[in-house]
């Protein structure tokens, strides 16, 4: 990264101590483990429903504290929510179109390389 | 705006940054945003003119019935690759990069008060990226791409031209836009001079920060897709070919989330430009300033929701069709907010016509049918019927071409004296203009009305009834394509022979940019500028 | 170059003004610190939110392959081995805390902390290319593998494509994060570089490195568990 000439900055930003990310690594490893057996239950939908929920929590612990997003000022915010926002708006326009139209059948092909 | 600054050296020749270091590689290793500006404004030069070359290669054919000039354009195939070359070259190579590599490169820093941009030398990067890119397009060329410049799939991932180069390179482009715009996006917000408030920057670097924002997280989307299309040509990743059990629908759903937005790229530094322009040659402030950039940011944000309205008769569902109509017609808003600002600032100015001042009128005439036209074609049902034919070329061409093109020129003739130190030849200048402006309405009028007629696009050959609009259409083209030759010699032949010098300030406009020596010395300021009032305080008590 | 020399050194002033040296450099006073401190990090956020939309692009079209194949999807991942995906997964989580460790490390002049810390996170992505390498060789003598396609798996190759596409360029995102963390981190780290006062590659490093983590975090139930 091009960052000027100067190799000092007056502020330190804010120094996150170590005790604390333990704490949060713990609770990623918990989720972690939490999801794999929540995939050995058949939910039904709601399987995919709950992994994605408990990979959206352990996401934000890890931009919220590792990444230090908790000390992060709007701009940078925006700009962390955006890209999702984004797949948001891909997905479901991409949704408005494949469910209401006939589903393309595979041709059936019999070389294969 | 008071901002002093004199680079006189001690004795005989001034110090700018065209002089202060001399040599081709001082230019190539150069991190100066100004010098990249030119290094850019001479490599899309190039493909400007490579595909001008091949539309009038088209147009050519396309003046007669039947084949015209059966040694260059052989069969439907060649027609294809002149179709694609002309259409990858003008939108990746020349037109994307356009305004914001060029003129937001020299603008940006000079308008906020700052010395370069954020991170010089990965905007020098981002030149090598660029030219990287365009090797392997050029290279890709040899055995030529006949699947114009959107790849659909199933063609794209079948075809056995050299696709996978072709949209590697376009991915090699399109990191270099991202470059581009991250650059632009850190340098306006962190670099703007003491005073500069948001609500006092010129219109020109809001509507760079919208369009650097879509250049940052559009063009991602688009350059795995064509990563995705590579996958499916080499390892069958069957995600697009329908063979496989994938969707080619769904690649051009992805494509289009980004070339949807990517005009709003082309278009929305020119609609910057032109808010640039107008104030100065009419003498008053911008009306509306808060409108024009709010208008600037919400047609990026709409942008990102209308992409499906080029897929009306792609095979998507009806829902979806008449969902991306209904939000299409959105756009509308706030471009016309802009227009109503454009001439609500000429109303009753003292207008001195200039050539900026006629590029920027002109911008806004031709603007305006392309808006008309597009509601058009925002429409489903006049869409299924235009939707194929050259009403769509027409309409796509009026908004690229009368937009984002004369956008440039406007630019490029505006800002003339500041990047070079010379005033342009305004006779030659407004010459050049007429022919641009009168062969470019000659070119695609008729084909407005060939698109109503029924007259397909992307086609070789014609019935003989569309000849006499075909070959109007062909006259139009070359009377437009010397236009901007002469225009753009004019100001090559001027930078370089031309004995006018330029004052600091010859249009005596409250821009900062036109407050440092023209051209800016290496430093752009000599002293750190301090802005204490709004952008366009033309024609109040103290500043007539 | 000779001829500028010589406009240069007929003024001393310009020339100390211009300072003069080979390679253009950046601008004298360009940036404070802080600025360059805050540039620097909102353009490795901007970056960073251009990587999640390229896997974004992979999300979406694994969202409709799934839609259109939810059968095939639900039976292609069961022939991956969740045990290394879990695995995996522990391996980048613990690599995360260490790279968010060796950034506290930093702000407090530790350096050898730094090398420690990033080196972990370094040897861990290591171990995640191992056992990569060991799916995806296990894979390819299955006939499940791009170029050795076995026709009895015909119906996963959609599902499997997009593993590859999605696992493949999250690969080279790592591999890219390991050559960030020793070139931005590790190495001047040695050179006792950082200090409470500049600490901004380890920082943007680490950045670099929680977004490869990040897309694991999906890749993960997405490939792996609910297919």
């Amino acid at each position: 990264m091009a960052h000027g000439n100067h190799h000092s900055h007056d502020e330190v930003g804010h120094v996150v101590p170590e005790s604390l990310f333990l704490k949060v690594l713990i609770a990623l490893l918990v989720l972690t483990v939490v999801t794999v057996a929540a995939a050995q239950v058949d939910l039904g939908k709601w399987n995919i429903v709950g992994a994605l929920a408990i990979a959206t929590v352990k996401a934000s612990l890890v931009i919220y504290f590792f990444m230090h997003g908790k000390y992060e000022n709007r701009i940078i915010w925006t700009y962390i929510l955006i890209p999702f926002i984004l797949l948001a708006i891909m997905i479901g326009g991409v949704f408005t179109d494949d469910p209401f139209r006939s589903r393309p059948q595979p041709v059936q092909v019999t070389q294969q390389s | 705006m008071a901002a002093h600054s004199s680079s006189h050296a001690a004795g005989g020749e001034e110090l700018n940054y065209l002089n202060w270091k001399t040599g081709l590689w001082s230019w190539l290793s150069s991190t100066d945003h100004k010098r990249i500006c030119f290094l850019y404004l001479y490599s899309i030069m190039v493909f400007f003119i490579l595909g001008g070359i091949a539309a009038l290669i088209m147009r050519t054919e396309l003046a007669t019935a039947g084949p015209t000039i059966p040694s260059i354009v052989k069969d439907p195939h060649t027609y294809n690759v002149f179709f694609t070359m002309h259409g990858v070259f003008m939108i990746f190579l020349f037109v994307v990069p356009g305004i914001p590599a060029t003129l937001g490169n020299f603008l940006i820093p000079l308008m906020i008060g700052a010395k370069d941009v954020a991170f010089p030398r990965l905007n020098l990067f981002s030149w090598y990226l660029y030219v990287f890119g365009a090797l392997c397009g050029g290279i890709a060329m040899m055995n030529p791409v006949d699947t114009g410049w959107t790849f659909y799939a199933p063609y794209s991932t079948t075809t056995s031209t050299n696709v996978s180069l072709m949209v590697f390179a376009a991915f090699i482009l399109g990191f270099s836009s991202i470059l581009t715009g991250l650059n632009f996006l850190v340098t306006i917000h962190q670099l703007r001079a003491p005073g500069m408030t948001w609500m006092r920057l010129p219109v020109f670097i809001w509507a760079s920060y919208a369009t650097a924002v879509i250049q940052t997280v559009a063009t991602p989307v688009v350059g795995m897709t064509l990563l995705l299309v590579i996958a499916e040509r080499v390892f069958g990743a069957g995600i697009f070919d329908p063979t496989k059990g994938g969707d080619p629908v769904l690649m051009e759903h992805l494509f289009w989330f980004y070339s949807h937005p990517v005009v709003y790229i082309m278009v929305l530094p020119a609609f910057g430009v032109v808010g640039e322009i107008i104030p100065v040659f009419s003498r008053k402030p911008l009306f509306g300033y808060q409108m024009v950039v709010y208008s600037s940011v919400a047609i990026a944000a709409v942008g990102f929701i209308v992409w499906a309205h080029h897929m009306f008769v792609a095979g998507i569902s009806d829902f979806s069709a008449k969902f991306f109509s209904i939000v299409t017609f959105l756009v509308a808003v706030p471009t016309a907010i802009k227009v109503f600002n454009w001439v609500s600032t000429m109303y009753k100015g003292s207008i001195s016509f200039k050539t900026p001042m006629l590029y920027a009128m002109s911008f806004v005439f031709l603007f305006m049918v392309a808006g008309t036209t597009g509601i058009y074609l925002a429409m489903l049902g006049v869409d299924v019927y235009y939707h194929d034919t050259y009403f769509v070329v027409a309409h796509f061409h009026y908004t690229i071409q009368g937009g984002a093109v004369i956008g440039l020129i406007a630019a490029l003739h505006m800002w003339f004296p500041k990047m070079s130190g010379k005033m342009y030849n305004e006779t030659a200048s407004k010459t050049a203009f007429a022919m641009l402006f009168i062969g470019f309405n000659l070119t695609f009028i008729p084909q407005f009305i060939l698109g109503m007629d029924g007259m397909p696009r992307r086609y070789y050959d014609y019935p003989v009834e569309y000849q006499t609009l075909h070959t109007l259409s062909t006259i139009g083209a070359y009377l437009n394509g010397l236009g901007y030759m002469f225009a753009l010699l004019n100001l090559a032949w001027t930078a370089k022979y031309g004995k006018v010098k330029a004052p600091r300030n010859p249009y005596n406009s409250k821009g900062l940019e036109w407050q440092t020596a023209s051209p800016p010395p290496h430093e752009n300021f000599d002293t750190q500028p301090v802005v204490t009032e709004d952008p366009y305080n033309y024609g109040t008590p103290h500043h007539a | 170059m000779g001829k500028d020399k010589d406009v240069m050194s007929s003024n001393a002033a310009v020339a100390e003004h211009h300072h003069v040296a080979p390679g253009d450099p950046p601008h004298i006073h360009h940036m404070d610190s802080k600025t360059a401190y805050g540039a620097a990090k909102l353009g490795m956020w901007l970056f960073l939110a251009t990587e999640v939309l390229l896997f974004a692009v992979m999300f979406c079209s694994f969202a409709i392959m799934r839609y259109y194949h939810l059968s095939e999807f639900h039976d292609a991942s069961h022939h991956l081995n969740l045990k290394l995906g879990a695995l995996n997964t522990a391996v980048l989580l613990f690599s995360s805390y260490t790279a968010a460790v060796a950034v506290t490390k930093a702000q407090r002049g530790d350096n050898k902390g730094v090398i420690r810390n990033f080196g972990i996170s370094f040897a861990c992505g290591l171990i995640f290319l191992v056992v990569k390498t060991i799916e995806y060789t296990g894979k390819a003598e299955h006939g499940m593998f791009p170029f050795v396609w076995n026709e009895h798996f015909y119906e996963y190759k959609n599902f499997l494509g997009l593993y590859y596409c999605m696992t493949g360029l999250h690969a080279l995102h790592v591999i890219i994060g390991m050559a960030v963390m020793y070139i931005y981190g590790i190495r001047p780290a040695m050179h006792n570089r950082y200090s409470g006062r500049y600490y901004t590659p380890v920082e943007l490093g680490a950045l670099y490195w929680h977004l490869v983590d990040l897309i694991w975090i999906y890749l993960f139930p997405l490939l792996y568990l609910v297919g």
